[in-house]
Protein backbone atom coordinates (compact mmCIF):
# COMPACT_ATOMS: atom_id res chain seq x y z
CA UNK A 1 0.00 0.00 0.00
CA UNK A 2 1.46 3.57 -0.96
CA UNK A 3 1.47 5.65 2.34
CA UNK A 4 0.79 9.38 1.85
CA UNK A 5 3.30 11.41 3.70
CA UNK A 6 1.45 13.99 6.84
CA UNK A 7 4.03 16.79 7.34
CA UNK A 8 4.29 17.29 11.18
CA UNK A 9 2.90 20.83 12.18
CA UNK A 10 4.69 22.32 15.17
CA UNK A 11 1.79 23.85 17.64
CA UNK A 12 4.67 26.03 19.14
CA UNK A 13 5.95 28.91 16.94
CA UNK A 14 3.96 28.63 13.92
CA UNK A 15 2.63 31.57 14.12
CA UNK A 16 6.24 33.14 13.32
CA UNK A 17 6.29 31.18 10.20
CA UNK A 18 4.54 33.95 8.02
CA UNK A 19 4.35 37.90 9.08
CA UNK A 20 0.23 37.58 8.84
CA UNK A 21 0.55 35.10 11.41
CA UNK A 22 2.71 37.25 13.91
CA UNK A 23 0.34 40.13 13.21
CA UNK A 24 -3.22 38.09 13.72
CA UNK A 25 -1.52 36.95 16.72
CA UNK A 26 -0.18 40.35 18.18
CA UNK A 27 -4.13 41.19 17.47
CA UNK A 28 -5.80 38.31 19.16
CA UNK A 29 -2.99 39.34 22.66
CA UNK A 30 -4.45 42.62 22.72
CA UNK A 31 -7.71 41.17 23.70
CA UNK A 32 -5.58 40.51 27.36
CA UNK A 33 -5.16 43.84 27.50
CA UNK A 34 -8.77 44.93 26.63
CA UNK A 35 -9.52 42.50 29.68
CA UNK A 36 -6.74 44.20 31.59
CA UNK A 37 -8.50 47.63 31.25
CA UNK A 38 -12.01 45.59 32.02
CA UNK A 39 -10.95 44.57 35.51
CA UNK A 40 -9.75 48.12 35.99
CA UNK A 41 -13.18 49.67 35.11
CA UNK A 42 -15.26 46.74 37.38
CA UNK A 43 -12.45 48.07 40.12
CA UNK A 44 -13.73 51.87 39.52
CA UNK A 45 -17.39 51.04 39.58
CA UNK A 46 -16.89 48.73 42.70
CA UNK A 47 -15.30 51.59 43.97
CA UNK A 48 -17.89 53.88 43.20
CA UNK A 49 -20.36 51.29 45.19
CA UNK A 50 -18.15 51.84 48.11
CA UNK A 51 -18.75 55.19 48.65
CA UNK A 52 -16.69 58.37 48.26
CA UNK A 53 -13.95 57.26 50.46
CA UNK A 54 -13.34 54.22 48.66
CA UNK A 55 -14.08 56.41 45.05
CA UNK A 56 -11.14 58.76 46.12
CA UNK A 57 -8.81 56.40 47.32
CA UNK A 58 -9.25 54.70 43.72
CA UNK A 59 -8.46 57.56 42.07
CA UNK A 60 -5.39 58.02 44.21
CA UNK A 61 -4.01 54.65 43.26
CA UNK A 62 -4.65 55.17 39.76
CA UNK A 63 -2.12 58.10 40.07
CA UNK A 64 1.15 56.00 41.03
CA UNK A 65 3.56 55.74 38.45
CA UNK A 66 3.50 52.17 38.07
CA UNK A 67 -0.31 52.75 37.16
CA UNK A 68 0.08 55.44 35.12
CA UNK A 69 2.11 54.08 33.00
CA UNK A 70 -0.24 50.61 32.90
CA UNK A 71 -2.68 53.11 31.70
CA UNK A 72 -0.91 54.15 29.16
CA UNK A 73 0.58 51.09 27.59
CA UNK A 74 -3.36 49.76 28.03
CA UNK A 75 -4.44 53.28 25.86
CA UNK A 76 -1.82 52.52 23.47
CA UNK A 77 -2.59 48.72 22.79
CA UNK A 78 -6.44 49.67 23.07
CA UNK A 79 -6.08 51.88 20.34
CA UNK A 80 -4.40 49.41 17.72
CA UNK A 81 -7.05 46.91 18.93
CA UNK A 82 -9.48 49.23 17.72
CA UNK A 83 -8.16 49.94 14.61
CA UNK A 84 -7.40 46.46 13.83
CA UNK A 85 -10.79 45.46 14.25
CA UNK A 86 -12.50 48.38 12.96
CA UNK A 87 -10.63 47.45 9.57
CA UNK A 88 -12.46 44.04 9.43
CA UNK A 89 -15.24 44.70 10.27
CA UNK A 90 -16.52 45.48 6.46
CA UNK A 91 -15.55 41.84 6.05
CA UNK A 92 -18.38 40.68 8.67
CA UNK A 93 -20.71 43.23 7.79
CA UNK A 94 -21.28 43.14 3.82
CA UNK A 95 -24.52 46.01 3.58
CA UNK A 96 -26.10 45.58 -0.46
CA UNK A 97 -27.88 48.14 -1.46
CA UNK A 98 -29.44 46.91 -4.72
CA UNK A 99 -26.65 45.19 -7.07
CA UNK A 100 -23.69 47.09 -5.33
CA UNK A 101 -22.28 46.88 -1.95
CA UNK A 102 -21.37 49.74 0.43
CA UNK A 103 -17.07 50.39 0.42
CA UNK A 104 -15.52 48.51 2.98
CA UNK A 105 -13.58 52.05 4.33
CA UNK A 106 -17.57 53.78 4.82
CA UNK A 107 -17.88 50.79 6.96
CA UNK A 108 -14.78 51.01 9.01
CA UNK A 109 -14.92 55.10 8.67
CA UNK A 110 -19.05 54.51 10.15
CA UNK A 111 -17.43 52.85 13.42
CA UNK A 112 -14.84 55.58 13.78
CA UNK A 113 -17.04 58.00 13.38
CA UNK A 114 -19.39 56.36 15.99
CA UNK A 115 -16.32 55.79 18.57
CA UNK A 116 -15.20 59.50 17.89
CA UNK A 117 -19.35 60.34 18.95
CA UNK A 118 -19.48 57.99 22.00
CA UNK A 119 -16.00 59.17 23.01
CA UNK A 120 -17.53 63.10 23.13
CA UNK A 121 -20.43 61.56 25.12
CA UNK A 122 -18.57 60.23 27.56
CA UNK A 123 -16.73 63.14 28.02
CA UNK A 124 -19.34 65.71 28.17
CA UNK A 125 -20.76 63.19 30.56
CA UNK A 126 -17.98 63.17 32.97
CA UNK A 127 -17.82 66.68 32.60
CA UNK A 128 -14.49 67.70 30.67
CA UNK A 129 -16.41 70.32 28.77
CA UNK B 1 12.62 38.08 -25.47
CA UNK B 2 15.10 38.35 -22.54
CA UNK B 3 15.51 35.15 -20.26
CA UNK B 4 15.45 34.73 -17.10
CA UNK B 5 17.11 32.51 -14.51
CA UNK B 6 15.29 30.67 -12.34
CA UNK B 7 16.42 27.48 -9.71
CA UNK B 8 13.66 25.66 -8.42
CA UNK B 9 13.90 23.81 -5.35
CA UNK B 10 10.96 21.19 -5.76
CA UNK B 11 10.25 18.98 -2.61
CA UNK B 12 10.38 15.36 -4.08
CA UNK B 13 8.83 12.10 -2.51
CA UNK B 14 8.16 9.04 -3.98
CA UNK B 15 5.93 7.02 -1.75
CA UNK B 16 7.86 3.79 -2.94
CA UNK B 17 11.49 4.90 -2.11
CA UNK B 18 11.32 7.85 0.35
CA UNK B 19 10.86 7.83 3.97
CA UNK B 20 10.51 11.73 3.86
CA UNK B 21 10.25 14.31 1.68
CA UNK B 22 13.33 16.20 0.33
CA UNK B 23 14.32 19.15 -1.87
CA UNK B 24 15.95 18.83 -5.67
CA UNK B 25 17.15 22.17 -7.24
CA UNK B 26 16.76 23.09 -10.98
CA UNK B 27 18.26 25.78 -12.69
CA UNK B 28 15.75 26.39 -15.29
CA UNK B 29 16.45 29.54 -18.09
CA UNK B 30 12.89 30.73 -18.43
CA UNK B 31 11.26 33.22 -21.24
CA UNK B 32 10.40 36.32 -19.69
CA UNK B 33 6.52 35.61 -20.30
CA UNK B 34 6.18 32.25 -18.56
CA UNK B 35 5.00 31.31 -15.20
CA UNK B 36 6.05 28.74 -12.83
CA UNK B 37 4.29 26.00 -14.43
CA UNK B 38 6.16 26.97 -17.42
CA UNK B 39 9.28 26.66 -15.98
CA UNK B 40 8.18 23.12 -14.09
CA UNK B 41 6.70 22.23 -17.37
CA UNK B 42 10.26 22.68 -18.99
CA UNK B 43 11.72 20.58 -15.96
CA UNK B 44 9.63 17.66 -16.53
CA UNK B 45 9.94 17.89 -20.46
CA UNK B 46 13.75 18.15 -20.65
CA UNK B 47 15.28 17.56 -17.61
CA UNK B 48 13.34 15.19 -15.00
CA UNK B 49 10.46 13.31 -16.28
CA UNK B 50 9.79 11.75 -12.77
CA UNK B 51 8.27 14.82 -11.36
CA UNK B 52 4.73 14.76 -10.53
CA UNK B 53 2.27 17.30 -10.18
CA UNK B 54 -1.62 18.18 -11.27
CA UNK B 55 -2.09 21.01 -13.97
CA UNK B 56 -4.48 21.22 -16.76
CA UNK B 57 -5.93 24.51 -18.24
CA UNK B 58 -2.98 26.91 -17.52
CA UNK B 59 -5.29 30.31 -17.39
CA UNK B 60 -6.66 30.24 -13.34
CA UNK B 61 -10.03 28.42 -14.01
CA UNK B 62 -9.41 24.64 -12.91
CA UNK B 63 -7.73 25.35 -9.80
CA UNK B 64 -5.33 21.81 -10.43
CA UNK B 65 -1.92 23.87 -10.17
CA UNK B 66 -2.10 25.14 -6.07
CA UNK B 67 1.11 24.92 -4.57
CA UNK B 68 3.30 26.88 -2.31
CA UNK B 69 5.53 28.70 -4.28
CA UNK B 70 8.25 30.85 -2.27
CA UNK B 71 6.01 30.14 0.41
CA UNK B 72 2.87 31.63 -0.69
CA UNK B 73 0.39 28.93 -1.49
CA UNK B 74 -0.64 30.05 -5.02
CA UNK B 75 -1.76 28.62 -8.90
CA UNK B 76 1.55 27.83 -10.37
CA UNK B 77 0.24 28.95 -14.01
CA UNK B 78 -0.49 32.35 -12.50
CA UNK B 79 2.79 33.03 -10.88
CA UNK B 80 4.73 34.82 -13.25
CA UNK B 81 8.25 33.93 -13.08
CA UNK B 82 10.03 37.15 -13.44
CA UNK B 83 8.48 38.46 -10.00
CA UNK B 84 11.82 35.56 -8.94
CA UNK B 85 14.15 36.79 -11.17
CA UNK B 86 17.62 35.25 -10.56
CA UNK B 87 16.51 33.64 -7.27
CA UNK B 88 16.25 30.35 -5.86
CA UNK B 89 12.86 29.85 -4.58
CA UNK B 90 11.08 26.58 -3.20
CA UNK B 91 8.39 24.74 -4.56
CA UNK B 92 6.51 22.75 -2.49
CA UNK B 93 3.14 21.16 -2.39
CA UNK B 94 0.06 22.67 -0.56
CA UNK B 95 0.89 22.80 2.76
CA UNK B 96 -2.02 21.50 5.82
CA UNK B 97 -2.84 18.21 2.89
CA UNK B 98 -0.98 14.88 3.35
CA UNK B 99 1.89 14.23 -0.01
CA UNK B 100 0.72 11.88 -2.34
CA UNK B 101 4.00 12.27 -4.75
CA UNK B 102 6.20 15.18 -5.16
CA UNK B 103 3.97 17.92 -5.62
CA UNK B 104 0.71 16.15 -5.56
CA UNK B 105 -1.37 16.26 -2.36
CA UNK B 106 -4.18 14.03 -1.46
CA UNK B 107 -7.50 16.02 -1.70
CA UNK B 108 -10.16 13.60 0.16
CA UNK B 109 -10.81 15.46 3.22
CA UNK B 110 -11.36 18.47 1.13
CA UNK B 111 -13.91 16.23 -1.12
CA UNK B 112 -15.57 15.19 2.36
CA UNK B 113 -15.87 18.12 3.84
CA UNK B 114 -17.03 19.79 0.55
CA UNK B 115 -19.61 17.14 0.37
CA UNK B 116 -20.89 17.84 3.72
CA UNK B 117 -21.92 20.89 3.67
CA UNK B 118 -24.20 19.79 0.98
CA UNK B 119 -22.96 22.21 -1.74
CA UNK B 120 -26.26 22.40 -4.00
CA UNK B 121 -29.53 23.92 -4.45
CA UNK B 122 -31.71 22.53 -1.57
CA UNK B 123 -35.84 22.63 -1.93
CA UNK B 124 -38.53 22.27 0.26
CA UNK B 125 -40.50 21.16 -2.57
CA UNK B 126 -39.88 21.59 -5.84
CA UNK B 127 -41.69 23.79 -8.38
CA UNK B 128 -43.65 22.03 -11.18
CA UNK B 129 -42.94 22.54 -14.87
CA UNK B 130 -45.88 24.49 -15.29
CA UNK B 131 -45.19 26.89 -12.24
CA UNK B 132 -41.98 27.96 -14.80
CA UNK B 133 -38.58 28.64 -14.04
CA UNK B 134 -37.36 29.94 -10.88
CA UNK B 135 -36.49 33.73 -11.45
CA UNK B 136 -33.88 35.94 -9.65
CA UNK B 137 -32.93 39.41 -9.67
CA UNK B 138 -29.52 40.18 -10.22
CA UNK B 139 -29.34 41.74 -7.11
CA UNK B 140 -29.94 38.24 -5.37
CA UNK B 141 -27.34 36.88 -7.71
CA UNK B 142 -25.09 39.54 -6.43
CA UNK B 143 -25.39 38.27 -3.08
CA UNK B 144 -23.85 34.98 -4.04
CA UNK B 145 -21.83 35.86 -6.92
CA UNK B 146 -18.11 35.66 -6.11
CA UNK B 147 -18.58 32.88 -4.38
CA UNK B 148 -19.30 31.05 -7.16
CA UNK B 149 -15.84 31.98 -9.07
CA UNK B 150 -13.88 29.41 -6.34
CA UNK B 151 -12.28 26.65 -8.38
CA UNK B 152 -11.23 24.48 -5.15
CA UNK B 153 -7.39 24.82 -5.75
CA UNK B 154 -7.59 24.44 -1.93
CA UNK B 155 -4.80 27.59 -1.43
CA UNK B 156 -7.24 28.53 1.00
CA UNK B 157 -6.49 25.52 3.15
CA UNK B 158 -2.77 25.86 2.26
CA UNK B 159 -2.82 29.51 4.10
CA UNK B 160 -5.11 28.81 6.78
CA UNK B 161 -3.07 28.35 10.61
CA UNK B 162 -6.34 26.76 11.97
CA UNK B 163 -6.78 24.06 9.61
CA UNK B 164 -2.85 23.26 9.95
CA UNK B 165 -3.43 22.87 13.60
CA UNK B 166 -7.00 21.55 13.79
CA UNK B 167 -7.10 19.20 10.28
CA UNK B 168 -11.56 18.83 11.47
CA UNK B 169 -11.95 22.15 10.49
CA UNK B 170 -14.07 22.40 8.02
CA UNK B 171 -12.49 24.88 6.43
CA UNK B 172 -12.16 28.09 4.22
CA UNK B 173 -13.41 27.14 0.74
CA UNK B 174 -16.12 24.51 1.76
CA UNK B 175 -17.51 26.61 4.31
CA UNK B 176 -17.52 29.77 1.78
CA UNK B 177 -19.46 27.25 -0.53
CA UNK B 178 -22.31 26.61 2.18
CA UNK B 179 -22.41 30.24 2.14
CA UNK B 180 -23.23 30.49 -1.85
CA UNK B 181 -26.01 28.44 -1.43
CA UNK B 182 -27.11 29.88 1.68
CA UNK B 183 -27.38 33.29 0.19
CA UNK B 184 -29.30 32.17 -3.15
CA UNK B 185 -32.61 32.86 -3.03
CA UNK B 186 -33.70 29.60 -4.67
CA UNK B 187 -32.41 27.71 -1.95
CA UNK B 188 -34.05 26.53 1.62
CA UNK B 189 -31.14 24.40 3.62
CA UNK B 190 -30.08 27.08 5.34
CA UNK B 191 -31.30 25.12 8.56
CA UNK B 192 -29.87 22.02 7.09
CA UNK B 193 -26.23 23.61 6.34
CA UNK B 194 -26.01 25.09 9.08
CA UNK B 195 -26.20 21.92 11.18
CA UNK B 196 -23.18 21.24 9.84
CA UNK B 197 -21.92 24.81 9.83
CA UNK B 198 -22.38 25.46 13.53
CA UNK B 199 -20.58 22.80 14.59
CA UNK B 200 -17.17 22.89 16.70
CA UNK B 201 -15.08 22.01 14.02
CA UNK B 202 -17.63 24.51 11.51
CA UNK B 203 -17.16 27.72 11.36
CA UNK B 204 -16.48 28.62 15.15
CA UNK B 205 -13.13 26.92 14.47
CA UNK B 206 -12.51 29.95 11.98
CA UNK B 207 -9.92 32.54 13.94
CA UNK B 208 -10.95 35.17 11.22
CA UNK B 209 -6.71 34.94 10.68
CA UNK B 210 -7.90 36.70 7.08
CA UNK B 211 -5.15 34.64 4.99
CA UNK B 212 -7.69 32.13 3.21
CA UNK B 213 -8.96 35.65 1.21
CA UNK B 214 -5.56 37.05 0.59
CA UNK B 215 -4.23 33.89 -0.96
CA UNK B 216 -7.07 33.25 -2.84
CA UNK B 217 -6.00 33.61 -6.79
CA UNK B 218 -9.85 34.05 -7.46
CA UNK B 219 -10.21 37.27 -5.16
CA UNK B 220 -12.74 35.11 -3.40
CA UNK B 221 -13.51 36.00 -0.31
CA UNK B 222 -14.13 33.00 2.49
CA UNK B 223 -12.72 35.06 5.33
CA UNK B 224 -15.89 37.16 5.06
CA UNK B 225 -18.16 34.46 3.96
CA UNK B 226 -17.20 32.66 6.93
CA UNK B 227 -17.83 35.50 9.66
CA UNK B 228 -21.05 36.32 8.00
CA UNK B 229 -22.27 32.48 8.56
CA UNK B 230 -21.22 32.87 12.32
CA UNK B 231 -23.68 35.35 12.78
CA UNK B 232 -26.13 33.69 10.66
CA UNK B 233 -25.98 30.69 12.58
CA UNK B 234 -25.84 32.69 15.95
CA UNK B 235 -29.23 35.16 14.67
CA UNK B 236 -30.57 31.11 13.42
CA UNK B 237 -29.95 29.50 17.62
CA UNK B 238 -31.44 32.63 18.94
CA UNK B 239 -34.44 32.49 16.46
CA UNK B 240 -34.87 28.78 17.50
CA UNK B 241 -34.93 29.37 21.37
CA UNK B 242 -37.41 31.98 20.57
CA UNK B 243 -39.40 29.28 18.46
CA UNK B 244 -39.19 31.05 15.49
CA UNK B 245 -37.70 29.21 12.16
CA UNK B 246 -35.30 29.61 10.05
CA UNK B 247 -35.23 29.51 6.31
Amino acid sequence: MIMAYVRPVSRYGWYLKRRSYTVHMLQEITSFFIAIFALILLWGIAAVAGGPESYQAFLTSLTSPGMVLLLWVLTIVMFYHAYAWFSVTPKAMVIQKGEDFVPGGAIAGAHYGIWAVLTLVVLFLAGVF
Amino acid sequence: MSEIKLELDILRYDPEKDQEPYFQSYPVSCQEDWMVLDAINHVKDHVDTTISYRWSCHMAVCGSCGMVIDGEPKLACKAPVREYANRKIKVEPLANFPIERDLVVVQDDFMEKLKRVKPYIIRKEEKSIEEGEYKQSPAELMKYKQYTLCINCLCCYAACPQYALIPEFIGPAALSMAHRYNQDSRDQGLAERHKVVSTPEGVWECSFDGDCSDACPKHVDPASALQQLKIATTVQWYQELIGMGGK
